[in-house]
């Protein structure tokens, strides 16, 4: 079942004026010897209903999140998403839309992401932002090779408390470029800030640090920067938790360079790991090194305000080869998403969020520590998510919970980690009920 | 004649599109205290304790600035952004290479079940299976569809696959202790070849085309050395003319060692027809906002899936998708990385689960198979993206050819083309036809006569606007001046198809007849002519 509406009877006056006589003439030019013969190996396509009936068959194989008391995070968070969302990034004129290139029919996505912009600068106390990159991995990508042709070093200092999977994209990216990474270890589950201070001297391009870490720990930035001054041209790449940011310190006044994260929290669905959205900002004289689209707001003939993307010799399009980076298509609707978030939820509900996680996550921790045998690893300060180990093995332990329909957390050895330990996250959706079944699930687990 | 032109101006004053009057911006409406959410209250024991007790004062954040508004604030201020705006669902969308088709509702609605979306990326496979069969089937399909032997989906973009392609084109080469620094792009080609192939740290070198738009063999042979890494092409190419020594060209690049990449931008030209792999292709990228009707979403989030040949797979991003059938489960019954050794004949790729002479899938394997992510891969180039790709995107995809089949792809094909060859043939004496070569499903034309009459061709794409009608894609590709290039796509039938070009002829009048009505549009959109030399050199990004 095609979308096709073209008739027999209009197909034969449209091939009648083009000057052919049927369908397989349109094709000449290609030469028999590379001509598909045969069919594609595709089934028979089908109705709608029947499409329906047969994926909701094979959806019913999973099992989604409401169905189980999960404790996941570890980039992919499942927050609240207000009702309002979906309503307005389902209006087919914005989903429907190309990239804004004829500005004067594209004035809603244009305006749209100059106020995304505009937000992402106001929560990360950065000076410009851009309109989205890839995803929270890549963004961490270029955010490195950024900092490489600013500073036209090489050598990347990277905390093992970075996301595993940041720093292997931000490895597959810089590489290509001649980029050298060092990895710093973790002690406490922060980085080990002797360690760093060793690792950085004057030829080193960018140090990169999570706020809050991986491993849940809000790593101590203010030093980091302090060991940052004693060398020229040498930047701090934050990459950060928007949702922690309504609580935490800016990044702009810790005096970070360049701030890039994963948008998804902002009022993304979890969706299986995407389409997420990488956000990144700066301070504004890197602005000409910065990948990807930026809109600007400028005026029409009339003097009246619109908005149109800007700075764009930066980009494929105009400098080909010689781009900041190759990116075309980003991620425009979620960052849509992520604005509207952001309205709708404000400086208050936003903050609301992050007292939510907070406390919830500081509630669980205490209580888990108070049963025999666990050990709650972060000896630092937590936002919303921590390390516990079990009594036993971990592996035994996620399982035995998982049959009690409880998604323990994240086991870190799964992405790399020499020790075992599970990455426990706590959003606002979570109820005090539910945190409290964790709580009796981890001691009923124990004793049998 | 004039008086038509008139006419037609003054009918087009009604259809403006959106509100014409400037919306102030979100944080316009702030007022302080004024809220738009609801959260429940905290039950906690600690939800008295002060934060500085939770977090120590130097961490605490001092102001946060956000909009302090009202739920019904938001949805009117962004009700009424998305009435300034313009997608497929307003009207014909004819940019060139950009594949503007229909985006059917029922890949939305699929897309937003709660049982396919409300997924954590580090679930337990077991617990995904549903999600992860509909993976496997789509990689399946344009493994099939683009003569393909292996497919990863995790780049979330066609210049993400781009750059994929290549950095495998790198290590492959790096594996076999070659060190190739030359990725050849010809003149024709997308902005993001040169970009990506930049990106992956290769030498550009661009090549001329030929009188008749396509790859000039005797260039080519100039530039073609071992220290040649790949070709980048697409074909069709830009101007919508298939590379009928597509064959040569191959055996030429691959006599030198090189490798050959197809940018899949304009697939939509050739499904059922010719497939990249069977054209000696190495390495190719989907677009699934392309070709495979996912919506473009203002920019984003696309999907683009890379496709290669056998003796590229160790190369794919980690971790590729593979299955296994509990049978054979049960015999092996090691762990995961055991199983999916690339030399252990129990895993199972693509092409292994069977259709049945009704063209259905074989119920009764399925039952059997289970799939898994392997990241037991030690040849592969890394990561690209933190988790799996755009996984939202691919199931709108895979909903789209579930629903198509095999026939109505080709059938898709079949109308794009159809539709592109008819406003050619209806256009080609109004506007001048550089290249008079047969086409497919996208075809240049030059505003070179209407230039010397005054109007430039970004005159008529800002004139089209005031008709209500999208422009084509301008200014591109860069070998044609005044270009505008066009694809319809099958969504239109003849009707759209005539108004749009009933448009273009009209302008073409107006050019000679009324030129400042040209050279000033647009007129009715909700904004006039912006000044882009001031957007950038008194940049203004934020409030």
């Amino acid at each position: 079942m095609s979308y096709i509406s073209n008739t027999l009877q209009e197909k034969e006056e449209m091939l009648k004026t083009i000057g052919i006589a049927k369908m397989e003439d349109l094709f000449k030019a290609i030469p028999q010897e590379v001509l598909f013969q045969g069919k594609l190996e595709i089934p028979a396509g089908l109705s709608e209903l029947e499409l329906l009936k047969e994926i909701k068959e094979q959806a019913s194989r999973n099992s989604s999140l409401d169905e189980m008391n999960s404790f996941l995070g570890g980039g992919a968070y499942d927050h609240y998403i207000p009702s309002i969302i979906d309503h307005i990034v389902s209006r087919s004129e914005f989903y429907t839309a190309y990239t804004p290139y004829q500005a004067e029919l594209s004035q809603g996505s244009l305006q749209a992401i100059y106020e995304y912009q505009s937000m992402i600068c106001q929560l990360t106390d950065m000076e410009v932002a851009n309109a989205s990159l890839l995803d929270g991995g890549s963004a961490t990508g270029e955010a490195v090779l950024m900092a490489s042709r600013i500073t036209r070093k090489k050598n990347i200092i990277i905390s093992k408390s970075v996301h595993p999977a940041y720093r292997e994209v931000a490895q597959t990216y810089g590489k290509q470029q001649g980029l050298v990474f060092t990895e710093v270890e973790i002690k406490d589950t922060q980085t080990n800030l002797e360690q760093l201070d060793s690792a950085i001297d004057q030829n080193t391009a960018a140090v990169v640090i999570q706020y809050p870490n991986f491993l849940g720990s809000i790593e101590d930035i203010t030093k980091i920067k302090e060991m940052l001054n004693s060398f020229k041209r040498t930047l701090l790449i934050v990459i950060a938790n928007p949702i922690a940011l309504a609580l935490l310190k800016s990044p702009g006044q810790l005096d970070a360079d360049i701030v890039v994260g994963e948008g998804q929290a902002l009022g993304n669905t979890i969706n299986y790991g995407g389409p997420y959205l990488g956000f990144m900002a700066c301070k504004e004289k890197y602005l000409r090194q910065m990948p990807g689209r930026i809109v600007g707001a400028t005026t029409d003939q009339n003097g009246e305000k619109g908005y149109v993307m800007t700075l764009q010799t930066r980009e494929q399009h105009i400098r080909r080869g010689r781009a900041t980076s190759n990116i075309c298509t980003n991620e425009a609707l979620n960052a849509l998403i992520a604005t509207i978030y952001l309205s709708v939820m404000g400086k208050h509900g936003l903050k609301e969020v992050a007292e939510h996680c907070l406390r919830k996550a500081h509630y669980l921790a205490e209580k888990i520590e108070t049963i025999p045998g666990y050990i709650v690893l972060n000896k630092g300060n937590i936002f919303h998510e921590f390390l516990i180990q079990p009594p036993g093995d971990t592996k035994v332990y996620y399982e035995k919970l998982k049959e009690k329909g409880i998604l323990a957390g994240i086991r870190i050895t799964s992405l790399g980690y020499k020790f075992d330990a599970l990455l426990v996250c706590v959003t606002e959706k979570k109820t005090l009920k539910e945190l409290d079944q964790f709580i009796n699930a981890l001691e009923v687990v124990k004793n049998g | 004649m004039g008086k038509q032109i008139n006419e037609s101006k003054s009918s087009i004053k009604n259809k403006a599109i959106g509100n014409t009057k400037s919306e102030p911006l979100i944080i316009e409406y702030s007022s302080s205290g004024r809220k738009g959410y609801s959260l429940p209250k905290i039950d906690l024991p600690n939800k008295d304790q002060e934060l500085s007790e939770l977090l120590p004062q130097n961490y605490l954040r001092e102001e946060l600035k956000l909009p302090e508004v009202s739920e019904v604030d938001v949805v009117r201020h962004y009700t009424l952004l998305s009435q300034k705006n313009y997608g497929v669902d307003s009207g014909i969308y004819p940019l060139g290479s950009c594949t503007m088709k229909y985006n059917p509702k029922i890949n939305e609605d699929i897309a937003r079940l709660d049982k396919l979306s409300n997924l954590h990326p580090y679930q337990d496979e077991g617990l995904v299976q549903g999600s992860l069969e509909i993976l496997y089937k789509l990689k399946q399909n344009l493994a099939e569809i683009s003569g393909m032997d292996e497919v990863t989906l995790q780049p979330a973009s066609g210049a993400h696959g781009e750059l994929c392609g290549l950095m495998i084109i790198k290590k492959y080469f790096e594996d076999k202790g070659e060190e190739r620094k030359k990725v050849i792009v010809p003149d024709s080609a997308h902005g993001t070849n040169p970009a990506s192939a930049a990106m992956a740290g290769f030498d550009v070198i661009e090549i001329e085309s030929n009188e008749e738009g396509m790859v000039d063999i005797e260039n080519l042979k100039e530039v073609l050395d071992e220290n040649v890494a790949a070709l980048m092409l697409t074909n069709p190419n830009t101007l919508g003319i298939f590379e009928k020594d597509i064959i040569k060209i191959s055996e030429l690049v691959h006599n030198v060692g090189g490798l050959l990449y197809y940018d899949g931008a304009n697939m939509n030209a050739i499904m059922g027809y010719v497939r990249p792999g069977d054209m000696n292709f190495d390495v190719l990228h989907f677009n699934l906002h392309k070709t495979f009707s996912t919506p473009h979403g203002g920019g984003g989030p696309g999907s683009g899936p890379v496709g290669v040949k056998e003796f590229l797979k160790p190369y794919l991003p980690i971790p590729l998708l593979r299955v296994e059938t509990n049978s054979k489960e049960s015999a092996d019954g090691t762990g995961r990385d055991a199983k999916f050794n690339d030399n252990n004949m129990e895993c199972h790729e693509i092409g292994t689960t069977s259709i049945d002479d009704n063209g259905a899938y074989d119920g009764e394997n399925q039952e059997k198979d289970i799939y898994k992510w392997d990241y037991d891969r030690p040849q592969s180039i890394g990561k690209l993206q933190a988790f799996y790709g755009n996984y939202g995107v691919m199931l709108k995809a895979y909903s789209y050819i579930r629903k198509l089949g095999a026939n109505g792809l080709k059938e898709t094909t079949e109308n794009a083309v159809l539709n592109a060859n008819y406003m050619k043939a209806r256009l080609k004496d109004e506007y001048h036809l550089p290249y008079q070569e047969n086409s497919l499903h996208e075809f240049v034309l030059s505003g070179i006569k209407q230039k010397e009459k005054g109007s430039s061709t970004l005159n008529i794409a800002k004139r089209l606007l005031d008709y209500g009608q999208y422009a084509p894609t301008i200014y591109f590709p860069l070998v044609v001046k005044e270009a505008l290039m066009i694809e319809p796509t099958e969504t239109e039938n003849i009707k759209t198809l005539n108004k749009f070009v009933e448009t273009m002829k009209i302008i073409s009048r107006e050019i000679e007849e009324s030129p400042d009505l040209v050279k000033n549009a647009p007129h009715t959109t909700p904004i006039g002519k912006l000044d882009e030399v001031k957007a950038a050199r008194e940049t203004n990004l934020r409030w």
